[in-house]
């Protein structure tokens, strides 16, 4: 930008918020605030020999007289108007608020801003919590229905592969058991079939689809958790690991539909039996993702119990307080 | 993406977000036993539907080789009461009524007179094991047009001498595969296996295979309560594979 065209034009307004924020302070937060460090010295010296008032190179610091405290003054530097946005309602309220007459009245009604994200869209919140009722009505009429014939082999002679507790198991018999899976299988299916279209159309996606640009992530993260290993910063709103383990849920939802829909159908569908190896093959690839399902959902709960309260409320609300990310 | 929020807009944006998982709450009638029993009884009719919808005549089960058959031996026999209801094979005739041209008493010979079929198919139950069996038998639809059966009803009812009883949807009936089957391994049907006659559908679940045969009836109309053994218990009615 060319001098002579600068001195016409009014300060940017980063340098103005920072003028004033420290004509009221009386001091520099250059380090601490955002938009103070977009500010060279350079700029600062030019603008000193303009004569600006507020430049702190060519005037001591004026002594605070009035009572607010230096915290708010730096809520002023960090609030969305020190992008530099002018004449958004934003800088509107800075400007109203660091304008000298108005800052001493008017601190009961300053904004109180705080750090927020919008993480989760209604869609996903839906299906996720749709999704968690299903997924416990299926698992537990699911290991009814195994109980009646709890094996992978043949039927004579019946080795049994495990014997599931009844109290673990809904529905009360084969009968009912069969009753709330083929209910709750097209609660189950609507809801992913939502969830994934959503995910894709809003591209939405990007924020928890693990790729191969997060291998790298996962065992730092894994040694965190499991090793007391150092806390990898936060990069987004999922870690590696996160991404990982919620692609991986995306996986067994759609290897226990396409199985189920074997286990169902296997005349109607015999191709679908062939690519999973034939019907015999299906049924156990039909348990593996139901125990892909009972190994992450401890962990997903000891996770939202040790370190996510936050995140809990954020997949009611939608909405994270202070998320410790940066985008 | 991070925003600076007023912490008081904050509090009223979440409330309002939170409030539209409202619908998610609709899942709780399921905690009700009395309601939950009925949606769950409505949600397999509704699955029942859809499956019949779904079903295609000219679609066969898959058929195997001899050697993909299992044993004789190893085939189970699986009964609700009795295995042997003890059937009188010299005396016994099948029972036909309903929407028929020639209701009356049916001999097996007249049963083993119309065209053979023999077929290795995979006999799935339930509970969830699978054989794969060899049968012979009549189709049900040949049968169905000996007796000028009405194919445009919409269900074939069969009883059985062990009191068993079961109705199938008229498409399954008349599916190619569906049979009145008098032979498993190339012998005649053991007593234990249904004798003399059984039905033997490759696109049913293996309860709907009613052993003993007694009485079959085409009808358009199927009493509440009395539309299958198990299925009156909460079984699929469909039981389709």
């Amino acid at each position: 930008m060319a001098d002579g065209e600068e001195k016409n034009m009014p300060p940017a307004p980063e340098k103005r918020q920072l003028e004033k924020a420290q004509k009221s302070t009386g001091e520099i937060e250059a380090e601490k605030s955002v938009p103070a460090e977009q500010i060279t010295q350079d700029e600062i010296a030019q603008t000193a020999q303009r004569g600006s008032p507020g430049s702190q190179l060519s005037t001591p610091p004026a002594v605070r007289t009035d009572e607010t405290p230096i915290e708010d003054a730096e809520k002023v530097l960090t609030t969305p108007g020190t992008k530099g946005t002018e004449g958004t309602e934003d800088c509107k309220v800075l400007d109203q608020y660091s304008a000298k007459p108005v800052l001493d009245s008017a601190v009961g009604e300053m904004p109180d801003f705080v750090r927020a994200a919008y993480e989760h869209p209604v869609a996903i919140r839906l299906t996720h919590w749709v999704n968690a009722v299903a997924l416990f009505v299926m698992v537990t009429s699911g290991l009814r229905i195994f109980r009646a014939f709890p094996s992978f082999g043949p039927k004579i002679p019946q080795n049994d592969f495990i014997d599931i507790p009844k109290s673990l198991t809904l529905g009360g018999w084969l009968g009912g058991a069969l009753q709330w899976h083929f209910t709750f299988m097209w609660i189950f299916a609507a809801s992913g079939v939502l969830y994934l279209s959503y995910q894709l159309l809003s591209g939405h996606y990007r924020t928890v689809l693990f790729t191969p640009k997060d291998i790298p992530g996962v065992w730092p993260m894994a040694r965190h958790y499991f090793l007391f290993g150092p806390k990898p910063p936060a990069t987004g709103q999922y870690n590696p690991l996160q991404k990982l383990a919620y692609t991986s849920t995306i996986g067994f939802g759609v290897l226990s539909l396409l199985t189920g829909l074997v286990l169902y159908k296997p005349a109607q569908f015999p191709w679908l039996a062939f690519l999973f190896g034939g019907f015999h093959l299906t049924r156990i690839w039909h348990f593996a993702a139901m125990c892909g399902f009972l190994s992450f959902i401890p962990g997903h709960l000891i996770m939202v119990a040790l370190h996510g309260w936050s995140n809990f409320l954020s997949m009611l609300s939608g909405w994270k307080r202070d998320p410790e990310y940066q985008e | 993406m991070i925003e600076q929020v007023d912490k008081r807009e904050l509090k009223r944006k979440s409330r309002r977000q939170l409030l539209k998982l409202a619908p998610v709450a609709v899942l709780g009638v399921f905690a009700f036993p009395k309601v939950s029993d009925r949606l769950i009884t409505d949600g397999v009719g509704f699955s029942d539907w859809v499956a019949g919808k779904l079903f295609r005549h000219e679609h066969l089960a898959q058929t195997f080789s001899n050697s993909a058959v299992v044993p004789f031996e190893k085939f189970p026999y699986n009964g609700y009461d009795v295995l042997d209801p003890e059937v009188d094979l010299d005396k016994w005739t099948l029972t036909v009524e309903g929407d028929v041209q020639h209701p009356g008493e049916y001999t097996l010979a007249q049963v083993q007179a119309l065209p053979k079929i023999n077929q290795n198919t995979r006999h799935v139950c339930v509970e969830g094991w699978d054989v794969i069996g060899a049968f012979g038998g009549t189709r049900i639809s040949d049968f169905l047009r000996l007796v000028g059966a009405n194919t445009s009803a919409r269900f074939l009812e069969v009883e059985c001498a062990d009191d068993y009883y079961e109705s199938i949807d008229m498409p399954s009936a008349l599916h190619p595969q569906s049979l009145l089957c008098y032979e498993m391994y190339g012998q005649p049907l053991d007593r234990k296996h249904g004798a003399p006659l059984r039905l033997q559908m490759p696109t049913k679940l293996g309860y709907k295979q009613a052993k003993y045969l007694d009485t079959l009836r085409v009808t358009s109309v199927l009493k509440a309560g009395k539309t299958g053994y198990w299925e009156d218990q909460g079984y699929s009615w469909f039981g389709g594979l």
